[in-house]
């Protein structure tokens, strides 16, 4: 559903566009996740708005705690280019907990039979899924 | 946005340039935009090679192959990007193998199809009013069907009076006995023929852009036809898309007698001209939105097919219970 989605391919264009002086780019690790940039002590993420800092906050944290995991000590960078405005991450003892709860509560959503209920939250409306999510037919059958 | 392309003349298509090119037998070379393609439907008697066909898998674009007198002959499918997923072609079997639940899912099918006919049946309310009501009689029987071949007896019955009023509503003069697929022998066979041919790939390419397995069906018998799950999608939109493109084809005088050819007195098809036409009505058709209730956005009537894929998922997920669209509008 990604590939369908306009606001996927202009993350990705964003992504393609910024920094083109990085020299390492779009890092693939153990085949399991992928960073927009490493550059020396530093891993990048650049991102459209900063509207969802919190996640991606976690989805920095999370890439610093499995590079940490392969013995790779680094500090992230989240880039909000459009807004002109850098915030830097640090994995300390306190956000190492935060990201292992999130992992482990990751892993409890997969583990259920089913998805969970849908819940509707303001990002929803932009999402690649949304259709699929909110798609059913009305309840009154009048033929 | 994404758009189907159609290749009607003979010639070759090759990678030229990072793109498409198609050249025609005069060598009049034209570029096909390879990033807005979705379906690259081929009619004429095209050349091609192996270079082509990586470049087109790159770009996801389906190569569909007819044959001269439009029937569709095969496709080439790039390899899947769409990740598979194991655990809903087990679902999907369970509801096939479970008797029940096959017949739950068979019936909503149906229940949509016959939806659209009677809708389509409406525009002429009083001269249809008899076939609308022994439609509704026969599908209220088959509700009580607890097994397939119930279910597709009441299935034909209900065609049977459908084709009738369908046939009344008809502006030119096309005689119309009965539906006769395999060949069709009249001019309103064919349109059928072709139209149901379109509705297929159109559904089957959706089908292809979710996680279902094509091949296993609930109306349809999975053993019989290949891609059978896209048989039983299309039967909620036949009347919606396809017999609605018929209807104001010929009651426009779009198409008339003069755009079919008859082979041996026998096979009836329609002529590269006749088959612009409707490709282009159909084109408009899919195109052609409407507001959805509930993701209150406008939603094409090919977006609808592909929502129709995502409400058999849920419900295959156990996640919500299926219920064919009921067109509102």
């Amino acid at each position: 559903m990604e590939h369908e989605s306009d606001r996927v391919l202009e993350g990705k264009i964003l992504h393609e566009e910024s920094y083109p002086r990085l020299q390492e780019r779009e890092v693939l690790i153990d085949n399991a996740f992928k960073m927009d940039h490493i550059d020396g002590k530093y891993v990048r993420e650049v991102k459209m708005s900063s509207k969802m800092q919190e996640s991606d906050h976690l989805q920095m944290l999370f890439y610093l705690y499995q590079l940490e995991l392969r013995g790779v000590q680094k500090r992230g960078l989240i880039s909000y280019t459009k807004e002109k405005k850098t915030v830097e991450v640090i994995l300390d003892n306190d956000e190492r907990a935060k990201v292992k709860r999130a992992i482990a509560q990751a892993y409890r959503v997969i583990e259920q039979a089913k998805p969970p209920v849908v819940k509707k939250l303001p990002y929803c409306k932009s999402c690649a899924y949304f259709g699929f999510c909110y798609v059913r037919e009305a309840d009154e059958y009048a033929t | 946005m994404l758009r189907d392309h159609y290749v009607f003349s003979n010639g070759r298509l090759n990678r030229k340039h990072n793109t498409i090119y198609y050249t025609d037998d005069q060598q009049k070379q034209t570029p096909l935009p390879v990033e807005k393609i979705r379906n690259l439907h081929v009619f004429g008697e095209v050349d091609l090679n192996t270079k082509l066909l990586n470049y087109v898998s790159q770009f996801d674009i389906c190569l569909h192959i007819y044959n001269y007198y439009g029937f569709y002959a095969g496709t080439y499918y790039p390899r899947e990007k769409t990740s598979v997923s194991g655990f809903l072609i087990i679902k999907q079997a369970e509801h096939y193998s479970d008797r029940h639940r096959r017949v739950y899912l068979a019936s909503r099918f149906l229940e949509g199809g016959v939806h659209h006919m009677l809708r389509n049946l409406r525009r002429h309310k009083v001269e249809n009013e008899e076939s609308m009501y022994l439609i509704q009689k026969e599908y209220n029987k088959s509700q009580e069907a607890l097994d397939i071949q119930t279910l597709m007896g009441h299935e034909g019955v209900i065609r049977k009076h459908y084709y009738q009023a369908f046939a009344q509503m008809l502006k030119q003069d096309f005689s119309f006995e009965r539906r006769e697929k395999r060949p069709p022998r009249d001019p309103l066979n064919a349109l059928f023929s072709f139209g149901n041919t379109l509705m297929y790939r159109t559904v089957l390419s959706e089908i292809y852009r979710t996680t279902l397995n094509p091949t296993i069906s609930y109306l349809h018998e999975p053993s019989t036809k290949r891609f059978s799950l896209s048989l039983d999608i299309a039967e909620i939109f036949k009347p919606l898309v396809v017999d609605q493109v018929i209807l104001s084809l010929i009651n426009r005088k779009t198409i008339t007698k003069k755009h079919f050819d008859v082979l041996d007195h026998e096979i009836c098809f329609l002529n590269d001209e006749g088959k612009k036409r409707f490709i282009r009505a159909w084109e408009d058709r899919l195109e052609t939105t409407v507001k959805h209730r509930q993701l209150k956005r406008n939603t094409s009537y090919r977006y609808l097919v592909r929502l129709e894929c995502y409400k058999l998922i849920k419900h295959l997920l156990g996640d919500d219970v299926y219920k064919p669209l009921k067109a509102w509008w």
